[in-house]
């Protein structure tokens, strides 16, 4: 039965078309993303980086950073026209992700899901036309590609709706409608609706139609009956939260993303307008070749059972915080990468002071002096970036001939809605502590219950 | 064919309507009438009241130099704790003319530089708008002049009637009140001029909008000129419990540091509330911004939660002694219940109340999630 599955084939055109499609997004990204001036801003101008743990490695790279990012957006343009593809996306898939390891502060799940995704079309083969790969080697060329090609895509995406569901699907989102509560009135001026912002029943209507639609959407653009609706709605979500949320270019990725749920037919239509404007003619690319895929060679086997443990893991990797005690939402234990978007409105107070063991000298550390705005803002209610800081600061005190820095932290974290209480235990050394997949012992219980996903 | 085009049409013309900008939108609270009663009520009323203050103790300070004497002394002190008092209530407003001019710094920087005021006085040169200046002058400057010559009152006279530099020390004592005089008036004059207007219309929610400019200006004025530096430096909060009684606001007059501190949190939670200046009137403020968003936290309104603490804060300090400097030196547990309960408040302040109004600490410009 699997082989039977593995054997179906779809139109070529369809992988494609999302090769082209997620090109050319990428493109424009990394060109919004330079231009905004956030390069400078977020990568070189910081003096202390925020690496994920066992990222400590990666290094931000001065002024090369804008060659980095040259490089990402030449290998995007390459992967959009597919040439030299396999090359390309490799290129492209190591070095957004390099950008993104250099500091976790900018950390946004659409980040982690463009490398995702990147990753996986590199065991995809999305040039074997429309391209010029197939163009150059017409052998390369062919018609159709196996349906699981296309399938592991629409199944990531339905992973991050549904799971990005099931996350709203929790005692704060469902029954105090919060953080809409708190979003809501600050966005009052919108024109027509933004009066309503105020009433309680909008926030939690915003609320629970935002979590129905995130569970529901994968399904409704599987079923064809139901897939024009589901664009419909798809285009109306997104755009909302556009207009509502700062949330950069996420929507148009994700409202572009769902086209592959369409027919190779509405695909076609796209790309022959797409090579119309570029004064190219699709029929070029029309082809009897099939293409070829041997279960009988190591590759493909490898390639596919690669895959296949490669969406197990994103299907469980998510709940791994259940392997932690204490709140999710308090601790951030197991937080990231589990397509838990725009859950939560968490904000902190954090003063630092660093103490000489022998002099028992005491200084106050102005957080301004070592981290950007958005860095203190981003450290201020997140433990890792705490201790991570923590760390830095020992560091930097004992460079400075302090005599075995003991760091502290005076710090409050008021989350949905709740009044900020103290988050980290004030007579803990955080020097002394260190970075693990174990349980942080040392931040406060949080002594409220945030009851499901 | 033709749908697919529409299609496409129609996805870049929402695409484009759609701004792009990071800019947050607002929640239409009314911050115009906010913007106004700060400034019509409260600042300029205050500004104005710390200015006639600074009036009297100049005419004062004109009398003693005329005739150094215990009663033209007495008097001038008097005028002095009075402007002290009076500047408790425009310290936090570090906008405008005041924070051109480096107000805070040319009014109240403690302990002052006596050494540097001794210098100043022989040399009979000096150029208070000079940064290195700034410990040399304003009220605390004066508090030395008047109570911190000498420890007896006569021989505090006696340094403007028998001193062989006499002369010079009326001098520098004309020059602190003329100082003060010259500051206030700018920016009074500042405010009644066109500052008023230009500080009302910007009434956006940018980074450079006058009411966040405000909101972090006065909390930042509560945790470093109030918390820390009228208790939290006295009390050895920053120097791992080493004791600064010299470090205590009015130290020479010595004992006037409660006074001050208690005036400071009136003038605090006055700000909160928007409450009139010397009336019981309460307009738009950061109260009623709460409220009208609705803000409630743990079961009750976050505005009732801080001025509660507010009350908690002054319960507190009600136990202190009226100098500072000896309740640092007798019970300075006392000095730390009082940090404690600024603390608290400031942490309100500036978490809860900064989330539930959206305005950042600083500029964050960036995509979120």
């Amino acid at each position: 039965m699997i082989e039977t599955y593995l054997n179906k084939k779809s139109e070529s055109i369809t992988l494609a078309f999302f090769r082209l499609a997620f090109g050319l997004m990428m493109l424009f990204s990394l060109i919004r993303f330079t231009s905004y001036g956030w390069i400078e801003k977020l990568y070189i101008q910081p003096n202390f980086h925020f690496t994920y743990f066992g990222f400590n490695w990666v290094k931000p790279l001065g002024n090369y950073t804008y060659l980095l990012f040259f490089i990402s957006g030449l290998s995007a343009l390459f992967v959009t026209i597919g040439y030299k593809y396999r090359i390309a996306i490799i290129t492209f898939f190591l070095s957004f992700t390099y950008i993104e390891l250099i500091d976790k502060t900018t950390y946004l799940n659409h980040y982690y899901f463009i490398s995702i995704v990147s990753f996986i079309l590199i065991f995809l083969p999305a040039n074997c036309n429309y391209s010029v790969d197939a163009y150059q080697n017409k052998s390369l060329q062919s018609n159709d590609v196996p349906s699981w090609t296309i399938d592991v895509l629409k199944l990531l995406l339905a992973i991050v709706y549904f799971y990005a569901g099931l996350a709203k699907l929790n005692s704060d989102w469902l029954f105090e409608a919060m953080p809409m509560k708190i979003w809501l009135p600050n966005q009052s001026n919108v024109p027509l609706i933004g009066n309503l912002f105020h009433q309680t029943w909008v926030q939690y209507t915003f609320s629970w139609v935002g979590a129905i639609y995130d569970l529901a959407i994968p399904f409704l653009l599987w079923n064809k009956k139901t897939r024009n609706f589901a664009f419909f709605l798809v285009v109306i979500f997104h755009i909302l939260t556009k207009i509502l949320f700062p949330i950069g270019v996420f929507p148009y990725v994700m409202i572009i993303s769902t086209l592959i749920f369409f027919d190779a037919s509405f695909h076609k239509i796209i790309m022959n307008f797409i090579f119309k404007l570029v004064r190219i003619k699709a029929s070029i690319f029309n082809t009897d070749n099939q293409f070829k895929q041997d279960f009988n060679a190591l590759g493909t086997k490898i390639r596919l059972l690669f895959l296949a443990f490669f969406m197990v893991f994103q299907l469980t990797f998510p709940f791994r915080y259940l392997l932690y005690p204490e709140e999710l939402f308090w601790t951030e234990e197991g937080y990231r990468f589990s397509w838990r978007v725009m859950l939560m409105e968490k904000a902190g107070y954090a003063q630092f002071y660093v103490i000489d063991a022998q002099t028992k000298q005491k200084t106050f550390i102005d957080n301004n002096r070592f981290l950007t705005p958005f860095q203190e803002k981003q450290m201020a209610f997140q433990p890792d970036f705490i201790l991570q800081y923590a760390h830095f600061l020992h560091d930097h005190y004992k460079r400075i001939g302090m005599n075995n820095p003991i760091v502290k932290v005076d710090s409050y974290v008021a989350l949905n809605g709740r009044l900020s209480k103290r988050y980290i235990d004030p007579n803990i050394d955080l020097a002394k502590q260190y970075e693990s997949f174990q349980h942080k012992t040392w931040i406060l219980p949080f002594n409220d219950d945030i009851k499901g996903f | 064919m033709k749908k697919i085009h529409l299609l496409i049409t129609i996805f870049f013309v929402i695409v484009s309507c759609s701004s792009d900008s990071n800019s947050t939108s607002g929640d239409n609270y009314n911050r115009t009438e906010l913007l106004t009663n700060w400034a019509d009520n409260l600042i300029i009323p205050r500004y104005e009241n710390y200015q006639s203050k600074v009036g009297i103790l100049q005419t004062n300070a004109t009398t003693f130099t005329a005739d150094p004497n215990q009663t033209n002394l007495d008097v001038l002190r008097l005028a002095w704790l009075e402007a002290y008092k009076a500047y408790q209530y425009v310290g936090m407003f570090s906008i405008g003319k005041a924070d051109e001019i480096n107000l805070n710094s040319t009014v109240n920087i403690y302990p002052t530089n006596q050494t540097g005021i001794q210098t100043n006085i022989s040399s009979g040169t000096y150029n208070f708008a000079l940064l290195s200046q700034y410990d040399k002058q304003g009220l605390p400057a004066l508090d030395y002049m008047l109570n911190g010559l000498a420890t007896s009152d006569s021989e505090i006279i006696d340094f403007y009637v028998t001193n062989s530099d006499a002369t010079k020390y009326k001098q520098y004592l004309t020059d602190l009140v003329n100082q003060l005089k010259v500051n206030i008036d700018l920016i009074v004059a500042d405010w009644n001029g066109s500052y008023r207007n230009l500080f009302i219309s910007s009434s956006g929610n940018s980074v450079s909008s006058s009411t966040n400019k405000m909101v972090n200006n006065f909390i930042k004025y509560f945790e470093k000129d109030i918390r820390s530096g009228k208790v939290g430096i006295p009390a050895g909060i920053f120097s791992n419990g080493t004791l600064y009684p010299e470090k205590v606001e009015a130290y020479h007059k010595n004992d006037v540091s409660k006074v001050l501190l208690n005036e400071s949190i009136i003038a605090t939670q006055d700000f909160f509330n928007g409450k009139y200046f010397s009336s019981t009137t309460e307009g738009s403020s950061l109260k009623s911004y709460l409220n009208y968003l609705g803000t409630v936290r743990d079961g009750q309104s976050l505005s009732t939660i801080i001025n509660t603490q507010f009350g908690t804060i002054n319960t507190v300090n009600a136990n202190l002694n009226d100098s500072f400097s000896s309740q640092v030196n007798s019970n300075n547990n006392a000095m730390l219940s009082s940090y404690d309960a600024m603390q608290q408040n400031i942490v309100y302040l500036k978490l809860d109340m900064m989330q539930a109004l959206n305005i950042t600490v600083d500029y964050v410009d960036a995509d979120g999630d």
